[in-house]
C-alpha cells in the first residue's frame, strides 16, 4: 500500500507530465476493459438463459428470506388498485430485466415459475428489499415498502401455472402482457 | 489576462456531440422510471442499475462577493458495471461572467458496495481520480480549507494550476419508512507530496412525497416527487483540522422524476457563514439508458 502511494507520489510529480499521461492511459484502459470484461462475463454467466444454473441460483435466494420475513402480511392483499399499481411499477422498474410478461430474460429469472409464484408475499418483499446482488440483481428499498408491497401483490396475481417454463423473451417487446400459455392475464391485465 | 474559447472546429465539435446526445436521448424508446434521490453532493447507497447508462448534465449557479458570479457546469456519465460497481465519468466547465467560458477538467469515480443485502447502515466506498485545474467551480464538494474568497480570482490565473487529486468516501445509508438518511465523511488528498489530506462531510435526508403509487401513470403524483435537504463543508486538514477558515451550506433540494424516463433536480444552497457563497443554486437533468452494456457488448462479438 505504501509502495503504491509513493508511486502515485512519483507519477504526480511537477515535470512528470508523460507519466501522468500514462497514467491517464491506464485508467481509461482498466474503464475500458472494465466495461467490456462485465458486460461479456455477464453475458457469458446467463449464456444459460433465465433457466440454467444462474436461474436456479437466483431462485435459491428465496430459500434465504429469514422466517420473520417470510411470515410478513401483505398489507395490500387483494387491493385490485395495489395490482394495477404494481402493475405500473413492474413495467417501470422490473421489466427491463424479468421480461414484460415476466417471463424472465438473459438478464433476469422468470417470475411466472412456482419457485416464485408459491413463495409467501414476505419472501419476494424480503427479496425485492434484499436484491441477489451478487447474481445482478440490485436492491430496490429506495422504493417505499407500500410501492414494494404494490409489486408484490402485482407480481402475485400473476398466479399462472404453465407446464413448461415459459421461454425467455426480448425486453423490447410492445405486445399486449399475456400469461405463459399466451393468453393475457386473467385477473387483472397489465394497463 | 482573460482567455476566451476561440477555436471554431472545438465548438463545432461541442455542438455536433450535444446534438447527438440530445438526439439518443429523444430516440431511446426503452421505458425505465428513475427512481433518483434529490441529493446533489450527497451520495446513498444505492448503485446505477446494471448495464445501464445514465446521462446527467447538471448547472451551479453561485454568487462571489470580490469578484464575478459564476455558472459551472458538468455532465456525468454514470455506468452500472454490475450490482455492486458503478463507475462514472465527469467533465466540467464553468463561465465565469464578465471573464471566461473555459473547460476545467475531469473526473473518474467509483463506487462499490459492500455488503450484499440491506442493512440498518449500509457502507458503499467511493474512490475518484480528479484532474481539474484551478478554475473548477462545480463546487461539487467542499473540502478542507475551501473558502469563497479562492474562486474570486480570474480564470487566467486559476486555470494555470493543476489538480491531481484522489477523493475517497465512505457513504454510509440508511432507508425506514420512506426516509433516505446519507452520511459521507470524505478525505482528499492532492497527489503532490507537499499537499495536506483535506477533509469534509456531506449529509443529507430525502423522502418521496407520497409512498404509495398511483393506479394510473401520472406526471404530477406525489410518488414521483422526492424532497430532501443536505449539508456539506469543509474540515480543515490534516495541517489545520477543525472547522476555522471553512465553509458550510444548507441546501433544500428536490427531484422530480418523470415516467417518460426523465429527472430534474433544483437545489439551493445557502451558505451558512462569512467564508461560503451566499448562494448555490443548482439544477440538474439527467435519462437512463437501459441495457446499453448490452449494445456495446454486441459490438465486442457478444450474444445479441
Amino acid at each position: 500500500m505504501r509502495q503504491q502511494f509513493r508511486f502515485l507520489q512519483v507519477l504526480s510529480h511537477a515535470g512528470s507530465r508523460p507519466r501522468m499521461d500514462l497514467l491517464k492511459c491506464v485508467l481509461i484502459g482498466t474503464v475500458a476493459i472494465g466495461l467490456i470484461r462485465g458486460n461479456l462475463s455477464t453475458a457469458a454467466a446467463q449464456e444459460s438463459g433465465a433457466h440454467g444454473a444462474r436461474g436456479r441460483s437466483s431462485y435459491a435466494a428465496l430459500a434465504l428470506a429469514p422466517e420473520k420475513a417470510r411470515t410478513k402480511k401483505n398489507p395490500f392483499e387483494g387491493d385490485p388498485d395495489a395490482v394495477l399499481a404494481g402493475a405500473k411499477l413492474y413495467e417501470q422498474h422490473c421489466a427491463e430485466c424479468h421480461g414484460r410478461k415476466a417471463g424472465g430474460t438473459r438478464h433476469g429469472v422468470s417470475l411466472l415459475r412456482d419457485e416464485v409464484q408459491q413463495a409467501t408475499p414476505g419472501t419476494l418483499f424480503w427479496i425485492l428489499t434484499n436484491g441477489v446482488v451478487r447474481r445482478g440483481m440490485p436492491v430496490w428499498s429506495k422504493l417505499p415498502d407500500p410501492q414494494r408491497w404494490q409489486l408484490v401483490t402485482f407480481l402475485q396475481s400473476l398466479n399462472v401455472r404453465p407446464s413448461s417454463p415459459p421461454m425467455p423473451e426480448p425486453p423490447s417487446s410492445s405486445a399486449p402482457a399475456k400469461n405463459g400459455s399466451g393468453e393475457k392475464y386473467a385477473r387483472h391485465p397489465v394497463p | 489576462m482573460f482567455v476566451r474559447n476561440t477555436s471554431p472546429l472545438l465548438g463545432k465539435t461541442w455542438t455536433r456531440l450535444s446534438f447527438a446526445m440530445l438526439f439518443c436521448m429523444f430516440a431511446s424508446a426503452t421505458r425505465l422510471l428513475a427512481q433518483e434521490s434529490p441529493y446533489i453532493v450527497t451520495y446513498d447507497h444505492y448503485l446505477e442499475e446494471p448495464g445501464s447508462l445514465e446521462v446527467e448534465y447538471f448547472s451551479t449557479f453561485g454568487t462571489q462577493r470580490g469578484g464575478n458570479d459564476f455558472h459551472a457546469f458538468w455532465t456525468e456519465f454514470e455506468y452500472g458495471v454490475t450490482a455492486w460497481w458503478t463507475t462514472e465519468i465527469y467533465l466540467s466547465g464553468q463561465t465565469t461572467f464578465d471573464d471566461s467560458t473555459i473547460f476545467t477538467g475531469s473526473r473518474w469515480e467509483n463506487r462499490f458496495r459492500l455488503l450484499q443485502r440491506e442493512h440498518f447502515v449500509n457502507p458503499v466506498v467511493y474512490i475518484e481520480f480528479e484532474n481539474t485545474n484551478g478554475a473548477d467551480k462545480i463546487l461539487k464538494e467542499v473540502e478542507g480549507h475551501d473558502v469563497e474568497s479562492n474562486y474570486a480570482v480570474p480564470n487566467g490565473i486559476l486555470r494555470k494550476e493543476h489538480d491531481h487529486e484522489l477523493e475517497m468516501k465512505l457513504l454510509l445509508s440508511s432507508t425506514f419508512q420512506g426516509w433516505n438518511v446519507a452520511v459521507n465523511p470524505i478525505v482528499t488528498k492532492n497527489l503532490l507530496p507537499s499537499e495536506p489530506w483535506e477533509f469534509a462531510y456531506a449529509i443529507g435526508a430525502s423522502r418521496p412525497i407520497g409512498l404509495k403509487a398511483l393506479p394510473r401513470s401520472c406526471s404530477f403524483c406525489g410518488e414521483n416527487f422526492i424532497a430532501g435537504v443536505e449539508m456539506y463543508g469543509g474540515l480543515g486538514d490534516t495541517v489545520s483540522p477543525g472547522l476555522h477558515e471553512t465553509s458550510h451550506y444548507l441546501a433544500p433540494a428536490v427531484a422530480w422524476n418523470l415516467p417518460s424516463d426523465w429527472t430534474f433536480r433544483l437545489s439551493s444552497g445557502f451558505g451558512l457563514n462569512d467564508n461560503s457563497h451566499r448562494l448555490l443554486l443548482r439544477w440538474g437533468v439527467s435519462r437512463e439508458f437501459p441495457a446499453f452494456g448490452e449494445m456495446i457488448s454486441r459490438l465486442f462479438g457478444g450474444r445479441p
